[in-house]
């Protein structure tokens, strides 16, 4: 209850968002460091260094407020995004030039904050995989947590044979995708040292951690609930739905939920304000959009995942799903009032 | 002359046809992923665009206005067919690796363009040099292109002039382990690189537009008094 008048309040400022979900993040960050080692944190740092050179370099260049829009958090947001989207063994280049392309040519090619058709984070993923799909697909095995190994992936030479793995959305993939195996999901993610309880060993734990801190948001009311809802809704009804029909052929919804990149999809990719649809209803539409997409690349696709291009196919029907769910003015009879 | 030298200058750069009109940019983001393939398929429609400029302006009192477009099509679609032939013969290897886009000139706008905005109102002469800048306009575009996407692609340049010269070698720019950065030599990487130049282009246009407001600013100064 509010009790005291007039209601006036403070509107957000953008630091504050961004600092918020930053502090969203660390649950689900911290669960994959203690599963995959401190290389996530190396790669966060790599990221976050990279995007504010790049943003206060471009913000000079075009002339802006540097230090304005330099502690908006906003880069911050998107290298921690691009940090917990990249193998954590990834070479260091990969993680800066992914960086530089999300700052520098999805973000202020654009028009900068808040202008940016498209989500800076996920632009960087698809160049990269589509660029160097081998190196953007190699996981370290879970519990592969030795430090100075890590490190001579990420900065040395690299001979990973050994301890690189493929995400359980991978493996599952490869094993249905070949013929001869006669594999069956049951019989895969029964046999396969990949795939915990639910969803893939350590994925399943920091899917929840992610979970976790996207509740916390929506209460902070940083987000609203359509996004997310939509997006999980979604992508559980079709993966039930499939499941139900060929059991065999198709994984169900838990595991399409718990792992990969679905719970910082649903909680902090999806809601990006600025790339994503605004009205509530156009929210649902796209989430829900983002989800079949998504489950439609992770079944039939190559990719690892199918999160980052879905998020863009959906990204570019934003003005359209906006203009057809304009809510009606208030004072005009039901949607005429609308588009007209 | 001082007409040549204009059409060179609009051919060139004041319309370009990449760069200023942004015609054509089919065969532009499919084949630019090398510089030889680039180049030569700019000379190519520089040729065609050379010819049927010259061959509607000599024949423009004789097409009817109302039928002239498919007239049009008809003399460049045989002027590509003879391309297509030569080309077939002679550079065959380089032939093979262009494949649809040769006859695929026939329906680049630019062609078309020329032919029906300047070929079938002016006379032989200016005609045939229009189209021919014209087509030198895209080559030199194409070529940029090119070269940009085979560097950063493959870290190469010249990759496959041993379709031309034989025996010649395509040289290394890059260190040999270069990865090669795949979205190059991509449809999404001709998008980027192109919009690069044409976005360099407006930058130099206004820079020459702000000193030539200035100087005709400060003449203005000192002239009324």
């Amino acid at each position: 209850m509010l009790d005291n008048s007039p209601f006036f309040r403070q509107p957000a400022s953008v630091t504050s968002v961004m600092l918020r979900v930053l502090v969203a993040l660390i649950p689900g960050t911290a669960i994959y460091v203690w599963f995959f080692g401190a290389a996530v944190l190396v790669q966060i740092a790599i990221a976050s260094i990279t995007a504010l050179a790049a943003e206060a370099a471009v913000l000079r260049l075009r002339g802006r407020p540097v230090w304005m829009f330099l502690t908006d958090g906003s880069a911050l947001v998107t290298a921690w995004l691009i940090a917990l989207t990249f193998p954590p063994i990834a070479p260091w280049w990969l993680v800066v030039l992914g960086t530089l392309i999300a700052i520098v040519v999805a973000k202020h090619l654009y028009g900068g904050l808040g202008q940016n058709p498209f989500n800076p984070a996920m632009v960087a993923f698809c160049v990269m995989i589509v660029a160097y799909p081998q190196l953007m697909s190699q996981w370290p095995a879970v519990g592969f947590t030795d430090f100075h190994a890590q490190m001579t992936a990420i900065f040395g030479a690299r001979h990973l044979d050994a301890v690189v793995m493929a995400t359980p959305l991978d493996a599952l993939r490869t094993a249905l995708h070949t013929p001869e195996a006669h594999a069956t999901v049951a019989g895969v993610l029964g046999s396969n040292a990949t795939f915990g309880n639910i969803g893939g060993k350590g994925w399943e734990w920091i899917a929840v951690g992610y979970l976790v801190g996207g509740l916390w948001l929506i209460q902070q009311r940083i987000i609203t609930w359509h996004m997310p809802a939509a997006f999980l809704a979604t992508l559980a009804l079709i993966a039930g739905a499939a499941c139900l029909a060929a059991p065999e052929r198709f994984a169900g919804p838990q595991f399409h939920l718990l792992t990969g990149g679905a719970m910082i999809g649903a909680f902090f990719i999806v809601t990006d304000p600025v790339s994503g649809a605004t009205t509530p209803r156009g929210k649902l539409i796209f989430a829900a959009g983002v989800a079949l997409i998504t489950w439609i690349i992770r079944v039939f696709g190559a990719y690892p995942d199918g999160i980052a291009f879905a998020t863009l196919l959906m990204n570019m029907c934003v003005p359209l799903i906006d203009m057809h769910t304009q809510p009606p003015v208030f004072g005009y009879k039901g949607d005429k009032g609308g588009t007209s | 002359m001082s007409a040549y030298r204009d059409i060179a200058y609009n051919s060139l750069w004041k319309q370009n046809p990449i760069l200023g009109q942004v015609l054509g940019l089919c065969p532009t983001l499919a084949i630019t992923t090398s510089l030889i393939s680039s180049f030569s398929l700019g000379l190519a429609t520089a040729l065609v665009m050379a010819i049927s400029n010259f061959a509607v302006s000599a024949l423009r009192s004789f097409i009817p206005y109302e039928v002239r477009i498919p007239i049009f099509i008809l003399i460049i679609a045989a002027l590509v067919t003879v391309v297509d032939l030569a080309m077939n013969a002679w550079l065959h290897d380089l032939y093979l690796v262009l494949g649809i886009f040769i006859p695929l000139i026939v329906t680049n706008c630019i062609v078309l363009a020329r032919v029906e905005a300047f070929a079938a109102k002016y006379p032989v002469g200016v005609s045939t040099w229009d189209g021919f800048m014209m087509g030198i306009g895209l080559t030199a575009v194409l070529s940029v292109l090119g070269v940009v996407r085979e560097f950063i692609g493959q870290g190469t340049v010249l990759s496959g002039i041993d379709m031309i010269i034989p025996g010649a070698q395509a040289i290394q720019v890059l260190p040999e382990d270069y990865p090669g950065f795949l979205v190059g030599i991509l449809p999404p990487g001709a998008f980027f690189v192109l919009g690069l130049m044409i976005a360099g282009r407006n930058w130099l246009d206004a820079r020459a537009n702000e000193k030539a407001r200035q100087r005709l600013l400060l003449a203005g100064q000192s002239s009324p008094a």
